[in-house]
């Protein structure tokens, strides 16, 4: 694989959620080590994009290849890392923080196979990148909610990806625990591995961004060097109409008084 | 008691409940991650229809209630991964076709509704030889699969968007996660009965997730009790039947001692909860330090009865909703 090869390459790109269309004509291409972010205001797709990049939505129109391969033929997932947005880490039986970091391992480990040192290893580092490391043996139920964020992180660093999508991992994170991430994904970005990253509030991670793409109502409508968040969310160009082009109509008995009118 | 033990009907059902409560609960554990406790109950009230065809037909039940579970069990993950019905509704749909097909299937082979009886609240006692090796055979698959697999099920039970991502065949394991349960439903049906097959499934895992922090030890507890209920269970309606010249019937006593093993875990678990929330640290620094007033009438110690606990170099003593760390002239906030 060539230096320059695009780690990411989305062309024309087209998703749609049970029929209407969220994202339109997204080109975008990632190329290897970049630090990239996604913003925008809430509704405009972010998140869409960063499924549709994981394979996790699929594309209605246009092609998307992952290190230089089709999705439709990529197998290599343990390229892949994924946080997703405001997931929490408990489920109906209790699960210690290491068995969830743990699950990260699995795109590294074979079936039926048991987990070897490096994969203590890993999940021991990445709890330690967290700051998690003493809550280990912890059920996640237990953890508070920024905490649960962190170990969902650590998750997705356990894998050790080159190529790594977070959706708002930042959320509910208090500060000191953000400049620890933002720590984290620095060696990470300079050990060579790509980010793609959506959020709201940089914070500490403003110095590591090299590159902003901005979405509104689907559509990329600034891709360049970074800028600050305010711009990003439209607040000089203030625009008195619905931005995330919802309908406002759930079902025809539900019309509201403000959207009646169409 | 020991010459019950002597009887040949006696062992064979004391094998088929032993591996019953070991591998039943296994799935169980995934279900209950999924929030999907009550799948196994509408799981049991597809196979009565199950039962009823193989009556009506005359093929053996226990073969037709496999098939009608696992085609239920299809159904069900179809409906719920459609999205169109939610995964209770879905559930709900399926209770009452299957029982209610059941229950007018057996009508129509006229059969007589003791014949149902047997397999609606278990008939371990009655259980053949080719019974007991078929139950043990599909019991160890199950455990082979759902011990095998746990990384793999547990993350998609956990995680479905980070498992696809991850590169698992999300759908598949699902499918298997349903399939299983279909099977344990059927293996079961000779033990509890289908009225009560779900419970030798959940009860188990609701009372070793009281003393659990992990995912493995709530398994791992879940097939003890679930082997234990399973064993001490039928010995006991055993010997309450002997004893009082009674019929105590197997199935119910066995949920029911897995119940009281849940009843009795549960003060336990909710104790141990209470002192771990106490002995954990406050954040370093969170408080500022207090000026020590008059609020003890005693200096804290060994003695002074207040749980005391360890922390780097000294003690803090926990009283009246807050941990007292003695500090020279005041007290800080630990
Ligand atoms: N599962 C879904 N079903 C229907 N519509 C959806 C679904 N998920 C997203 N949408 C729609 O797609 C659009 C984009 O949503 P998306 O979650 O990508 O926004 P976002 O930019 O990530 O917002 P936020 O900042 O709130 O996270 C929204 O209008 C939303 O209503
Ligand atoms: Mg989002
Ligand atoms: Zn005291
Ligand atoms: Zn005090
Ligand atoms: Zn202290």
């Amino acid at each position: 694989m060539s230096t320059t090869s695009p780690v990411v390459e989305l062309r024309d790109g087209a998703v749609a959620i049970a029929g209407r269309p969220i994202l339109r004509h997204v080109d975008l291409t990632v190329r290897p080590g970049e630090f990239l972010t996604l913003l925008g205001p809430n509704g405009s797709g972010k998140s869409t994009l960063v499924r549709a990049l994981t394979g996790l939505r699929p594309l209605t129109l246009g092609s998307l290849s992952l290190f230089g391969t089709p999705i439709a033929e990529f197998r290599d997932h343990h390229r892949l890392g994924f946080v997703p947005q405001r997931a929490s880490a408990a489920s109906g039986v209790p699960a210690s923080v290491a068995e969830v970091v743990a699950s990260g391992r699995l795109t590294r480990r074979r079936l039926l196979r048991p987990a070897g040192r490096a994969d203590r290893a890993a999940v021991t580092s990445a709890l330690e990148l967290v700051g998690l490391a003493d809550r280990a043996r912890d059920s996640v139920a237990t953890l508070s909610g920024g905490q649960q964020q962190r170990v969902l992180i650590a998750r997705a660093l356990a894998g050790e990806p080159e190529l790594f999508f977070l959706d708002e991992p930042t959320a509910g994170v208090d500060l000191p625990n953000q400049r620890a991430l933002a720590e984290a994904l620095g060696t990470l970005s300079s050990t060579g591995s790509t980010i793609v990253l959506v959020t709201h509030e940089l914070g500490p991670l403003a110095p590591l961004v090299d590159r902003t793409v901005v979405l509104r109502d689907g559509r990329i409508v600034y891709d360049g060097a970074p800028l600050q968040l305010d711009d990003a969310h439209g607040h000089h160009h203030p625009d008195p109409r619905r931005t995330d082009h919802h309908p406002g109509v759930v079902a025809p008995l539900d019309r509201t008084g403000e959207d009646a009118d169409w | 008691m020991i010459d019950l033990l002597g009887y040949p009907f006696m062992q064979r059902a004391l094998i088929a409940a032993f591996v019953t409560g070991l591998a039943a609960p296994v799935i169980g554990t995934y279900l209950v991650q999924r929030r999907l406790a009550l799948l196994g109950d509408g799981l049991g009230h597809v196979a009565v229809t199950g039962v009823a065809l193989g009556l009506l037909t005359g093929f053996a039940p226990t073969w037709t209630a496999v098939v009608v579970a696992v085609l239920g069990a299809i159904a069900i993950e179809v409906i719920r991964e459609r999205g169109s019905t939610s995964g209770d509704l879905a559930l709900a749909l399926l209770f009452y076709g299957g029982l209610a097909g059941g229950v007018m299937i057996t009508g129509l082979a006229g059969q007589s509704a003791a014949k149902l009886q047997q397999y609606l609240f278990g008939s371990i006692t009655a259980i053949s030889v080719t019974d007991v090796w078929f139950t043990i055979g599909l019991a160890a698959l199950i455990l082979l699969l759902g011990v095998g697999l746990l990384p793999q099920l547990f993350t998609v039970a956990q995680d479905q968007d980070f498992a696809k991502v991850a590169g698992l065949d999300v759908r598949a394991y699902n499918l298997l996660v349903a399939v299983l349960a279909a099977v344990t439903v059927t293996i079961a049906m000779r033990t509890v009965g289908l009225l009560l097959v779900s419970a030798l499934m959940i009860v188990p895992v609701a009372a070793s997730q009281q003393l659990a922090r992990s995912f493995r030890a709530t398994l791992g507890g879940a097939v003890v009790v679930g082997a234990g209920a399973g064993v001490g269970g039928l010995l006991l309606a055993g010997w309450i039947s002997v004893r009082h010249d009674a019929s105590v019937a197997p199935g119910p006593t066995i949920v029911l001692l897995a119940l009281a093993c849940f009843v009795a875990t549960w003060p336990v678990g909710a104790w141990l909860r209470h002192r771990d929330r106490l002995r954990q640290p406050f954040p370093a620094g969170a408080v500022a330090p207090l000026e020590a007033t008059d609020h003890d009438d005693h200096d804290h110690g060994p003695a002074c009865g207040h749980l005391a606990v360890p922390h780097d170099d000294h003690v803090d003593y926990v009283h009246d909703g807050h941990r007292h760390a003695r500090h020279g002239e005041h007290y800080d906030e630990h």
